[in-house]
C-alpha cells in the first residue's frame, strides 16, 4: 500500500526528520489560508500515488496567496495518469543549494533491508542506478540490530556530506530506519533531501510503501489506504480476502494459488486467447468467497468466457463446486464456463456441477483451449 | 534415500487444534507420517485425533516428551513468526512454515535468527514436503504423486500439485517434493533444494518451478551451470504477468534485475536447462533424459 507524500512526511516528522512547514488542502480556498498563514513563497503539490507529477505541471511555485489560490484551483482539476488530484499539499517554498537522495528498501538476495543514498539526488533515482549505479551508495542494515551510527556515518562520507551537516544526517538516516521499521515499510525514500541556503538539512518530498501484510497491527496507517489508484473490482476483491488484478482480456480466471493463476493467464496466452484478469480464490475458500468471485469477473463486461481451474488442496473441490452454483443462481448469466477440478474432493465436486451445463476439461491445456474456443465464438 | 524428510522423521505439528492444523494433520498420519505431538498454547494435555497425538503448551515440552525432530507451522500469520523462533528455540532440526502473509518484516529477522543456529526453514507460504510412500509434511495431495527418481523444487502450491499430477499420470514418480514458498524472504531456497537433490542417489533428475520477481531462479541457473550434474526440466509462470504490479522500482534497483520471466527463461535456457511452455509439458522433457 503507498502511501501520498504529505502522509509519508508527516509519519517522517513523528520520527525527527525536518520537514517542511505546510499542510494538505482539500480546496483552493484552503490552499489559500494555508499560503497566508506560511508567509513568503509556497509550493503547491497534487497528492496522487503516481511518479512524474512535476513533469505533468502538478506542482507548482506560487509566490502570493492569490496565486496559491489559482494553481490549486488548476491543479486540483487536474487527472495525473487517470488519477484525480483530490489533494494538495502546500508547503512553504525551501532555497535550495543541494539535492540528496536518501531511501530505504528491502534486499531480497541479502534478505535485510539496505539503506541507498546519492548525493545525486532530486532526480529519478531509477534512471540514476541505470546510467550511473557507481552514484548509489548502499549499506545494508541487519534487521536485528537496526541502523548503526558509524553506518550513518559511512554514507555521509561517502556521499560527499560536509562535515557540519553529519550530526543531522545520522538523526535523519537513523529516523527514516525507525519510521520504516515501525510502519512494516517496504519502501521509505526521501528525495530529495536538501541542504538550504540556510544550510539546514530538509526532506522537501516523501514516499513510503507499507507491506500489506503487516497492515493488521497498523490500523491507523490502513485509514491512509486511497481507494483512486485501485480498480472497483479489486477493492471488491479484498472485502472477500480475494487477490484480483484486472487484465484487458476477455477470458475470466478463477484459479486457486498465485502461481496456478499465473499459469492459467500464461496457458490462456499461450493457446492464443486473452486473460481478463488474474484471481486467486486463496487456500480453504468456501462457496460464498467463490460467489463473491465469480461476481467480480462476471461485472466486466469483456468477459466472454470463464476458466475455473481449481487444483484442490487446502481448497476443497466440492466446496468451490457449490460455492459456484450458489453464484449461478444468484448472477443468471450466458457466458460459456469451462471448469477443471482435479484433488480433494473433486470427484464429489464434479457430481455436484453435473446439472450446471459447464463445459468440463481434464487437462490444464484442454481446459485452456475449450476456453480460448468458447472465448472466440468457436 | 529422498531429501529433508523420511520415514524416521518424529514431526510436531504447531497449531495442531486448529481448523487447518487438524484437517492436514488428518491427511499426513493418514498418509503414513509419524505424527508425535502437537502444540497449542493453552491446551497441554489435550489429545487429538481419537487420543492418537498428544497436545503441548510448548514446542520446548513436546521435543522434551518425544523427541520431535521436524515442526510444521499452521498457526495464523500474525503468530508464525514467532512460532518460527520458539521451534528454533527448542532444537527443532527442521521447520516447515505453511503459514502465508506473514510480514517480510518479521521474515527478515526470523531468517537473519536462523543463519546463527544449525536450523532449516522450509517456506513460509509453501505447500511443504512430501516423500511420496514415506512421510508428507504440510499440504500437498499425498495421492496425486508415486515413488520416483524425480525431485521436484516449486515457489509455488498448486502449481507444484499440478506438476506432481502430470508426472503420475505418466508413471513417473518423485524422490522428494520441496515447496519452498512464495514470499520474498524465506528459509530454503532454489539453491538449498538443488545441491540436495544432486547429492540424493535416488534423485536423478529435477523439477525447477519458478516465477516472476526476484532473481532466484537466474542464481539457480548459475549453481546449475556450475555444479548440477543431474538433468533440470524447468517451469516459469507468469510469463503474461502485467509489470509493475506487485514490484516497486526500489526494489528492481537493488536487485539489478526486474524478475521478469523471459529474463529467468533465458537465464535457465543458457545453463542448458529445458524450460517447459506449460506444466503439462514437463513430462515429456524429462523423458528426453529418461535412459
Amino acid at each position: 500500500m503507498k502511501l501520498h507524500e504529505y502522509q509519508s512526511k508527516q509519519l517522517f516528522a513523528k520520527y525527527g526528520i525536518p520537514i517542511p512547514r505546510g499542510r494538505v488542502a482539500a480546496t483552493a480556498h484552503e490552499a489559500k489560508q494555508i499560503a497566508e498563514e506560511l508567509g513568503g513563497r509556497v509550493v503547491i503539490k497534487s497528492q496522487v500515488l503516481v511518479g512524474g507529477r512535476g513533469k505533468a505541471g502538478g506542482i507548482r511555485l506560487a509566490k502570493t496567496p492569490e496565486e496559491a489560490e489559482s494553481l490549486a484551483t488548476q491543479i486540483l482539476r487536474m487527472e495525473i495518469k487517470g488519477l484525480p488530484v483530490r489533494k494538495v499539499l502546500v508547503d512553504e517554498a525551501a532555497n535550495i543549494n543541494k539535492e540528496i537522495y536518501l531511501g530505504i528498501t528491502n534486499d531480497r538476495s541479502l534478505r535485510m533491508p539496505v539503506m541507498m543514498a546519492s548525493s545525486a539526488g532530486g532526480v529519478d533515482i531509477e534512471e540514476v542506478a541505470r546510467v550511473s549505479p557507481e552514484k548509489i551508495i548502499r549499506e545494508s542494515i541487519h534487521p536485528l540490530l537496526g541502523l548503526r551510527d558509524y553506518q550513518a556515518r559511512d554514507i555521509a562520507v561517502a556521499i560527499d556530506l560536509p562535515r557540519e551537516h553529519w550530526k543531522v544526517f545520522g538523526q535523519i538516516a537513523s529516523g527514516l530506519w525507525q519510521a520504516y521499521k515501525a510502519a512494516d515499510a517496504t519502501l521509505a525514500e526521501i528525495n530529495p533531501l536538501v541542504i538550504t541556503a540556510e544550510n539546514k538539512l530538509l526532506a522537501v518530498d516523501g514516499k513510503m510503501v507499507l507491506d500489506d501484510n503487516a497492515l493488521f497491527r497498523h490500523s491507523d496507517l490502513n485509514e491512509m489506504r486511497d481507494l483512486d489508484v485501485e480498480a472497483e473490482s479489486e477493492i471488491e476483491a479484498r472485502k472477500y480476502g480475494l487477490s484480483f488484478i484486472k487484465l484487458d482480456g476477455n477470458i475470466g480466471c478463477m484459479v486457486n494459488g498465485a502461481g496456478l493463476a499465473m499459469t492459467s493467464m500464461d496457458i490462456i496466452k499461450l493457446f492464443g486467447g486473452e486473460p481478463a484478469n488474474f484471481l486467486d480464490i486463496g487456500g480453504g475458500a468456501n462457496a460464498e468467497k467463490v460467489a463473491a468471485a465469480l461476481r467480480i469477473i462476471l461485472s466486466d463486461r469483456n468477459v466472454k468466457a470463464v476458466l475455473f481451474n481449481v487444483f484442490g488442496g487446502i481448497t476443497r473441490g466440492d466446496e468451490v463446486a457449490r460455492g459456484i452454483l450458489t453464484a449461478l443462481k444468484e448472477v443468471k448469466t450466458k457466458v460459456p464456463m469451462v471448469i477443471r477440478l482435479v484433488g480433494t474432493n473433486a470427484e464429489e465436486g464434479r457430481r455436484i456441477l453435473a446439472d450446471a451445463h459447464m463445459i468440463t476439461a481434464e487437462t490444464l491445456a484442454e481446459a485452456a483451449q475449450k476456453a480460448v474456443n468458447v472465448a472466440k465464438g468457436a | 534415500m529422498s531429501i529433508l524428510i523420511n520415514k524416521h522423521t518424529r514431526l510436531l505439528v504447531q497449531g495442531i487444534t486448529g481448523n487447518e492444523g487438524l484437517f492436514h494433520t488428518t491427511h499426513m498420519v493418514a498418509y503414513g507420517t509419524n505424527v508425535v505431538a502437537g502444540v497449542t498454547p493453552g491446551k497441554g494435555g489435550e489429545w487429538v485425533l481419537d487420543g492418537k497425538v498428544p497436545v503441548f503448551d510448548s514446542v520446548k515440552f513436546a521435543v522434551e516428551a518425544t523427541g520431535a525432530n521436524a515442526s510444521v507451522i499452521f498457526v495464523p500469520a500474525r503468530f508464525a513468526a514467532d512460532a518460527i523462533f520458539e521451534a528454533a528455540d527448542a532444537g527443532v532440526e527442521l521447520i516447515v512454515c505453511i503459514t502465508e502473509g506473514i510480514p517480510v518484516q518479521d521474515m527478515m529477522r526470523v531468517r537473519n535468527y536462523l543463519d546463527q543456529k544449525n536450523v532449516r526453514l522450509v517456506g513460509p507460504n509453501c505447500p511443504g514436503l512430501l516423500t511420496p510412500g514415506e512421510c508428507k509434511v504440510g499440504i500437498i495431495p499425498g495421492d496425486i504423486s508415486m515413488p520416483g527418481n524425480v525431485g521436484v523444487v516449486s515457489r509455488s502450491g498448486t502449481l507444484t500439485y499440478e506438476v506432481l499430477y502430470a508426472l503420475k499420470l505418466v508413471n513417473m514418480g518423485v524422490s522428494t517434493c520441496v515447496g519452498i514458498g512464495g514470499d520474498p524472504v524465506n528459509g530454503t531456497n532454489f539453491i538449498d533444494a538443488l545441491r540436495m537433490f544432486e547429492e540424493d542417489p535416488q534423485t536423478e533428475m529435477v523439477v525447477l518451478i519458478g516465477e516472476i520477481g526476484g532473481s532466484d531462479e537466474e542464481r539457480a541457473a548459475e549453481f546449475i551451470a556450475d555444479h548440477m550434474t543431474k538433468p533440470v526440466v524447468a517451469f516459469i509462470a507468469g510469463q503474461t504477468a502485467p509489470p509493475g504490479k506487485r514490484m516497486g522500482h526500489a526494489g528492481a534497483i537493488v536487485e539489478g534485475s526486474s524478475g521478469l520471466a523471459a529474463d529467468k527463461i533465458r537465464a535457465l535456457q543458457a545453463a542448458t536447462v529445458d524450460v517447459a511452455q506449460h506444466p503439462e509439458q514437463i513430462p515429456e522433457l524429462l523423458m528426453k533424459h529418461v535412459h
